[in-house]
């Protein structure tokens, strides 16, 4: 064998001198290097949330931060399956209606200590509905960035011709409307849209009633509760009385062109569709539509707790750095610029003083929901509960089965898929997950 | 002492040893790993903290046959697999042919336009017939309207949302068996119809006592795959309908979808994944029985 060149103990020896220095060196530029975050956002928010960022890192030149935009279709298994192979985020935007889920996989960074040390953000500047909904077993797993929440879209114009000048606040009085809407419409013309494959509707109005529908620690189902009951015969009824066409969303063409045309005047849809409205309906409908709260049973109503949050992931090496990006996104001047970018809602009270809300009627409606909402059963399972739901619904709409029967059929199929929460209460095994994030 | 074959033996055991070795790994493995599932609950929680999952034996096939849902799904699946394979047979036989047929010029070209959509990606061709089944604005209402027959909610119907699937699988799916028959065809020796028309057969007779037989061998192996991706329709529905209306189009491969990658239930899925499997394999020997008595 040939022998290299500076072989021998001498050479050695020197070796592991330069070994030495490149490592000293390594170690000062592994200093000075920035530390890089990896943040997932989804859809619209993903492409906005660049701007914000850039700003972020001019404050915070040590912090570098690499948005990766996800499309909604792909979010939730995106982050099943990075969860899976440890692959995930430092920072990452979760949908309210999967906290329970990705608590459950003790996949988040509890948040209670880093919000108790912090100088920018505290509980009560949040609207209270969207805050609950990142609280799992009494822990906080996300800071609210934007909230979604449902209010009614309603034709004035077609009120007014009716004889209703305002918007009811109660369910009977809505429903006075809706019979003087169509009373005055003539054939051919609902009073409201509620598509048959949405579940937010009911459920909404199962809120509003007070209704739990999951009780026992979320381990049985309690869709035949008087409360329950109450909200479904009520909104089963719109349809067997004609106020609402039973059809779903596929099914109708364009429901802006219905709208227009008077096919219907009311609907329940979220903030994106304030946008949606102003560009799709003819010009000469502009003033000629507004949004209201949700009416209740008796008086003004609940409505659901939407939206997304901003989660720190559990297995995050930089959970200062993480917690930083957080306060910046939620500070109002942030949330404000993020509501002109993409038309969310900021999830701050102190942003809704900006006269971009004060000023505009069409949100204001939505300002006076959040102080009214509510988070629905923060289980893993909502998601197929609130499709057994909706088919629960579309058949009761149909009129396959009785609303009473569809309602038992429901508490029995959900029972079903609950059957491992309760074998994880029996076992004590449910509360051990928010024990362990908790003693964290 | 190693005999010659002995000694071809292990030389023929090394030659497949790497393709044993990857089906082994990529095949055997997985399927066995799939059983051993389907005997667990592993779970969305069982992802989260391994200690909670619980073996349940055959706990997820009880639940699976007694689940409404799962019946939906099997009478759907048994719907499609049903009126679906005679009509794509019977569609691509005779598209192949009429793109044999002495007098055609362009068989090239038909063959293309014909085998196109089997090429094309689903969710294109699901977002064009989409249109085309649209309630109001669709050329398939509006071509039933101006015949004067009554329009159909194609999609939101449940009566007709499995007829419009099936419809649109047979389109999109009988280029490639039609490829099949073509290939058949020219394997039918030309002599024979022309001895068959020297005796006077007509154009059915000819169909009926040289056509068919000859092209046993291609029907057999068309009819058996049929079956088999029938049995695993998916695509279809999860662009078209997502399982809707009512749940009129779930399919058992949608189900197992559902309650594998939505709901997390990743051991009922892989019982759905073993029922499935069964149901295939019980219809497969089926056809093969039936084939074997009919030469006999």
């Amino acid at each position: 064998m040939r022998r290299l060149p500076g072989g021998g103990p001498a050479g050695l020896r020197a070796g592991v001198a330069l070994a030495a220095v490149a490592l000293v060196l390594l170690s000062c530029a592994r200093a000075s290097a920035p530390v890089r975050l990896r943040f997932w956002a989804m859809g619209r928010e993903g492409e906005v949330v660049t701007d914000l960022v850039r700003d972020f890192e001019r404050e915070n030149p040590g912090i570098r931060v690499e948005v990766q935009q996800i499309p909604w279709s792909a979010a939730h298994e995106k982050l099943l399956t990075a969860y899976v192979g440890a692959s995930m985020p430092d920072v990452f935007q979760l949908g309210n209606t999967w906290v329970s889920e990705f608590a459950a996989l003790r996949s988040l960074a509890p948040l209670d200590r880093p919000l108790t040390a912090s100088s920018e953000l505290a509980a009560p500047s949040f609207f209270p509905g969207i805050w609950a909904t990142n609280q799992i077993d009494g822990v906080l797993y996300g800071i609210p960035w934007y909230v979604d929440t449902r209010v009614l879209f309603y034709r004035r114009d077609l009120l007014e011709r009716a004889g209703v000048h305002a918007m009811p606040t109660t369910w009977d009085a809505w429903r006075a409307a809706m019979v003087a809407l169509c009373r005055n419409q003539g054939p051919g013309h609902y009073a409201i849209f509620l598509p048959t494959n949405e579940w937010p509707q009911p459920m909404i109005l199962g809120l509003q009633a007070g209704a739990k529908m999951l009780v026992e620690d979320d381990t049985r189902a309690d869709f035949e509760s008087p409360e329950f009951r109450r909200a479904f015969h009520f909104y089963i009824g719109l349809f067997r009385d004609g106020l609402a066409p039973p059809v779903s969303n596929n099914q109708i063409a364009n429901m802006y062109q219905e709208f227009a045309r008077g096919g219907f005047s009311m609907v329940i849809t979220g903030p994106w569709n304030i946008g949606e409205f102003r560009r799709r309906l003819p010009p000469e409908l502009a003033g000629a539509w507004s949004t209201a709260p949700l009416p209740g049973p008796d008086g003004p109503g609940l409505s659901m707790a939407g939206g997304s949050s901003l989660a720190i992931v559990r297995e995050t090496r930089h959970p200062a750095e993480s917690w930083k990006l957080v306060e910046f996104l939620s500070r109002p001047e942030q949330q404000i610029r993020f509501y002109h970018l993409s038309g969310d809602l900021p999830a701050r009270t102190e942003a809704w003083h900006d006269t971009s809300f004060t000023h505009d009627p069409l949100t204001l409606a939505f300002g006076d929901q959040l102080q009214r909402t509510a988070p629905w059963p923060k289980v893993p399972e909502w998601e197929e509960i609130s499709i057994r739901l909706q088919d629960q619904v579309e058949r009761a709409v149909r009129g396959t089965t009785s609303p009473d029967s569809a309602l038992a059929a429901l508490d029995r199929d959900v029972d079903r898929m609950l059957e491992k929460r309760r074998w994880l209460r029996a076992h004590g095994r449910l509360t051990a997950a928010a024990a362990v994030a908790g003693a964290r | 002492m190693k005999g010659p074959s002995e000694r071809q033996d292990g030389a023929a055991w090394l030659l497949v040893s790497p393709a044993l070795i990857l089906i082994g790994v990529f095949f055997v493995l997985p399927v066995i790993a799939g059983f051993l599932l389907s005997l667990t609950d592993f779970d969305i929680y069982a992802i989260g903290d391994p200690r909670v999952m619980r073996v349940v034996g055959l706990g997820n096939y009880t639940q699976i046959v007694t689940d409404a849902d799962f019946w939906i799904a099997f009478k759907n699946t048994m719907i499609y697999v049903v009126l679906g394979c005679p009509l794509s047979v019977g569609a691509s036989l005779g598209a192949a042919l009429l793109v044999n047929a002495q007098r055609l010029r362009a068989k090239g070209l038909f063959r293309v336009v014909f085998f196109a959509p089997v090429v094309t990606t689903l969710v294109a061709v699901a977002i064009v017939w989409r249109y085309l089944y649209h309630p109001k604005f669709g050329l398939l209402n509006w071509s039933l309207a101006h015949l004067g027959l009554p329009t159909v909610d194609w999609l939101g119907d449940p009566h007709w949302a499995m007829p419009a699937i099936i419809l649109l699988a047979v389109w999109k799916n009988f280029g490639y068996n039609m490829l099949i028959f073509v290939a058949g065809l020219q394997s039918v020796p030309q002599e024979l119809y022309e001895a068959a028309e020297l005796d006077g057969a007509g154009a059915w007779q000819r169909f009926r006592y040289i056509t068919l037989p000859g092209l046993k061998p291609a029907m057999v192996f068309v009819t058996v795959m049929t079956v088999l991706g029938n049995f695993q329709l998916f695509g279809e529905p999860y662009v078209m309908t997502q399982g809707g209306p009512l749940r009129s189009t779930v399919s058992l491969v949608m189900l197992m979808y559902e309650q594998g990658f939505r709901w997390w239930r990743m051991g009922r899925a892989a019982a759905i994944a073993f029922v499935l499997f069964a149901l295939m394999l019980g219809a497969t020997l089926l056809q093969i029985r039936a084939q074997r008595e009919r030469s006999s």
